[in-house]
């Protein structure tokens, strides 16, 4: 579903992707973990068309997606949970949710704002506030409910569960798990290895802006010198 | 001091304050979400004066003149933006200060080019041109109090737009983080061009009001544009 080939990537004068290769086929939880600043987020910039690549190619559906318009690589079906939320701070909650919603284009079986509130039941008694009045994790399920309510095929969360209590963080994995289940596919950045090599299919390690392992859940378990080498842990 | 003298010009003030109004809105909306300093707003409530002066003319009705030419203003707005104004978003002030003040040349050339160095004069309808008797006796011409509604029902219709319908939804995320709206969808380009659209519009409808009292001319938008600054400084942006 989405193919990184061989990409690469800068800002500026200095690179940061050399080389990004990644796989995600249709319904898979695929996790990109690693260090902080190794390219993990540049990756996901890349994809969105946020960041321009200068060599290899990025394709979704089969079709090329390389540097198009941000807004066409939403069009095509990306969802982004971004790093640091980056709710609407001046947009209701409820303004948040229907903004940039797109209704489903196939079935009936949408994304709607009454789904999103049966998802996150917290954001039910919120719709009328601000964006910038909730907290962390409101925020954090708003910016997850925002991207679904555009329908994707694919879903990208950016370090979704970063700064938040570990009651709001189990919700977080419970909502991944549900999404899961219904079929959307989902790449998954996050600090938290040991829950992610129990729920999610595969993962890739990146270190300096490059793929130095990648395997399945069961793999990564068996993989103690892994998580010491590449993820600091 | 003579109430009735005291009325008056309060709403002579109002009605000046409407056509500042008009202009300013679409001043510090592209200020306030493209982050442009557009000097050649004044050029867009010239034309926009010129082309209904010259629709009135044509079809004999000053009405018919502004429902025609507020389309082709919202249009010259978005062509103007397409061809010239979305390249300096990036840049800093100065350079769009530089390059709109450029914009103000060309326009007033092109305006004399196609409509001649005279200005252009329109009569008032007979509808408006009267006078209206106010309560405490107060007389007061008709077409004032007609600037004073259009503007009133054009803030209403504003404050509609952007708090209410999904397109000021659009604006103000747009407005605050536009990396982020694009990546959820949004043709943020697009947008801007309308907005740049509805401001030009709104910008050649205070030309359009004008007209009948002060005529189109050349050089017409410098003056407002300046007293405009001065409410946006005044009034916050
Ligand atoms: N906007 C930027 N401008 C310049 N350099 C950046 C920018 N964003 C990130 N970088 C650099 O790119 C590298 C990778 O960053 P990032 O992709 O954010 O890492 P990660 O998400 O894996 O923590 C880091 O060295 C970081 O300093
Ligand atoms: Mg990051």
């Amino acid at each position: 579903m989405l193919s990184i080939q061989s990409v690469e990537a800068a800002y500026g004068d200095s690179q940061v992707l050399y080389g990004m290769t990644l796989e995600i086929s249709a319904g898979e939880f695929v996790t990109l973990l690693g260090r902080n600043g190794m390219g993990k987020t540049t990756t996901v910039r890349t994809i969105m068309g946020i960041l321009s690549i200068v060599a290899g190619n990025i394709k979704f559906e089969e079709k090329i997606i390389s540097n198009l318009p941000s807004f066409r690589v939403a069009k095509y079906g990306i969802g982004l949970v971004p790093e640091g939320r980056q709710i609407f701070p001046n947009l209701t909650v409820r303004e948040n949710l229907v903004a940039t919603a797109v209704p489903a284009n196939n079935k009936g079986d949408g994304w709607s704002m009454e789904r999103v509130i049966d998802l996150f039941p917290v954001l039910k008694d919120r719709l009328g506030s601000m964006g910038n009045q909730l907290s962390g994790g409101e925020q954090q399920m708003l910016a997850i409910g925002r991207a679904l309510m555009t329908n994707p095929k694919l879903l990208i969360l950016d370090e979704a569960t970063e700064g938040l209590a570990p009651m709001v963080r189990q919700e977080i994995w419970k909502c991944l798990q549900r999404l899961k289940k219904e079929s959307l596919a989902l790449l998954v950045i996050d600090k938290n290895v040991d829950i992610l090599s129990q729920i999610a299919d595969r993962h890739y390690i990146i270190e300096k802006g490059r793929v130095v392992w990648q395997g399945t859940s069961m793999e990564l378990r068996a993989n103690e010198q892994l998580k010491q080498n590449y993820l600091g842990v | 001091m003579d109430i009735n003298i005291f009325v008056e010009q309060l709403l002579n003030g109002f009605q000046l304050g409407m056509l500042l109004f008009l202009f300013a809105a679409g001043l510090t909306l592209v200020f306030g979400i493209m982050d442009l300093v557009n000097l050649a707003h004044g050029s867009i409530y010239m034309v926009g004066a010129f082309t209904a002066a010259t629709l009135t003319l044509w079809l004999d009705s000053f009405i018919l003149g502004i429902i025609f030419a507020l389309p082709l203003t919202l249009l010259f707005g978005m062509v103007l933006e397409f061809i010239a104004l979305r390249t300096i978003y990036a840049r800093d002030h100065m350079d769009q200060v530089l390059a709109t003040f450029g914009l103000i040349l060309f326009l007033n050339e092109l305006v004399r080019i196609i409509w001649g160095p005279a200005g252009l004069a329109i009569p008032l309808p007979i509808l408006l041109d009267g006078s209206i008797n106010l309560p405490l006796g107060i007389v007061y011409p008709t077409y004032r109090l007609f600037i004073i509604l259009i503007g009133v029902l054009v803030a209403i219709g504003l404050y509609w737009l952007v708090a209410k319908t999904r397109l000021g939804m659009l604006i103000r995320a747009g407005a605050s983080n536009r990396v982020m709206a694009s990546a959820l969808g949004v043709n943020i380009r697009l947008l801007f061009t309308a907005v740049f659209g509805l401001g030009a519009m709104l910008a050649g409808l205070a030309g359009m009001l004008i007209a009948p009292i002060n005529q189109a001319q050349i050089g017409m938008g410098e003056e407002i544009l300046i007293l405009a600054f001065v409410v946006i400084v005044i009034g916050g942006i």
